[in-house]
């Protein structure tokens, strides 16, 4: 059950990494069909909704906030009902939302596994499952921050959110200066993936 | 593995393959079911009993391949002989076709 | 019903039983503070397992990253929450 499994065929694009357990991927769906546990058709609306799910819909939700204070009293009480509100479906998965404020920043990991709020944000990138991530942003926040050129003065909290459990986060950032007269779909393309798991600020240069 | 030593953060952004997306798929018809025969507890359970050295190998969703084998297995979805007869099955028919 | 409130301090079990485990290793025996009460949902380390699991209480635990980590490089402001079932955690009280 151990070991990759080279193979003579030529690799092509859309065959990028042969080992095992791809293929033993691909046998496990097969037999659930073959079984009736899931159907085919199960399998492919599946991966429609999964390739729907991006991290747009949390930028939508976070520019709502900005120019929506009720709303984003609604979002820190329940990101799940708040996101229906906009015609998202996030899935049942509960996911809490954690403000930044002038003197607080938060930054999101999942050190037991790489648990993410996929319903709303989509895929999580690969850094945010790699072991050095998970191992260091626990306990080396600030300097992790820097990796990604986010500098977090001292007389500012950090605070890291390690979901372990049940929840899911996302990261609420601060509206930037000078964003007074954007379109809130122009406030959106300010949040990135990243500005949602706190390794990013959200940045305006009218210039 | 929180607090461990670990080198910087690889920030490169890797897309995910096909394959990738139809586990994805089929985990998550399983685990957002109640009446399916694996629950997302039991597939991280599944991730962690893999031998560490498999777990620094392999990559995330053949660490998600693994651990979904395993639980069905042990929950009689279906057997390992008839894994392993299906996986030497598509086996073959890669071979002649390349995977769909 | 819930055992602790918010502001209560807490100490997580310095216990290290063998198989699946929620509360992280890094927080075994730290004490920390309550700051948001959520569930119940069914704990995880016996749906694991494939069991029903009993629903208890989720606690969302903020730690001080001085109290975690001997030589955090940090700002003594920077925390750290962690979300922990209750039969992990005891009564405690803050050094």
């Amino acid at each position: 059950m151990s070991g990759h499994h080279p193979h003579p065929r030529q690799p092509d694009s859309e065959d990028l990494t042969w080992s095992r357990e791809r293929l033993m991927a691909a046998a496990v769906e097969a037999l659930l069909v073959e079984k009736r546990v899931v159907t085919s058709g199960d399998v492919a609306r599946a991966l429609d909704y999964w390739a729907s799910r991006t991290p747009a819909d949390g930028a939508r939700l976070i520019a709502r906030c900005w120019t929506d204070e009720t709303f984003a009293a609604r979002v820190m009480r329940s990101v799940n009902k708040a996101a229906g509100e906009l015609g998202m479906d996030i899935g049942p998965t509960r996911v809490v939302a954690v403000a930044n404020a002038p003197t607080l920043h938060n930054v999101l990991v999942c050190t037991l596994c790489s648990c993410y709020p996929i319903g709303l944000l989509g895929d999580s990138p690969g850094w945010y499952k790699s072991r050095a991530y998970r191992s260091r942003v626990v306990r080396e926040p600030r300097a992790v921050l820097a990796e990604f050129g986010v500098r977090i003065p001292d007389d500012v909290e950090v605070r890291v959110h390690d979901s372990t459990a049940d929840l899911r986060y996302i990261v609420v950032p601060m509206r930037p200066a000078g964003t007074e007269d954007l379109t809130e779909k122009e406030l959106a393309g300010l949040v990135t993936r990243d500005c949602m798991i706190g390794t990013a600020v959200p940045s305006y240069d009218a210039g | 593995m929180g607090g461990l030593d670990a080198g910087p953060v690889d920030r490169e952004e890797v897309a995910d393959e096909p394959w990738h997306k139809r586990v994805k798929a089929v985990v998550q018809l399983l685990v957002r079911n109640p009446d399916s025969p694996m629950n997302v507890d039991e597939l991280r359970r599944g991730i962690e009993d893999l031998p560490p050295a498999d777990y620094d190998r392999l990559g995330y969703y053949e660490r998600w391949s693994r651990s979904m084998a395993a639980i069905l297995t042990e929950k009689g979805v279906f057997s390992e002989a008839e894994l392993g007869a299906k996986m030497a099955e598509i086996e073959q028919c890669w071979e002649r076709g390349g995977p769909t | 019903m819930n055992r602790y409130r918010n502001g209560d301090t807490v100490v997580v079990r310095a216990h290290f039983p063998p198989g699946h485990a929620r509360a992280p290793y890094y927080t075994r025996g730290h004490a920390g503070e309550v700051v948001r009460i959520t569930g119940p949902f069914p704990n995880a380390e016996e749906r694991a397992y494939g069991r029903d699991g009993d629903r208890e209480p989720l606690y969302r635990v903020r730690f001080r990253q001085r109290d975690l980590w001997p030589n955090y490089p940090g700002s003594a402001r920077d925390t750290l929450v962690v979300d922990i079932y209750e039969h992990w955690l005891e009564p405690g009280s803050r050094q």
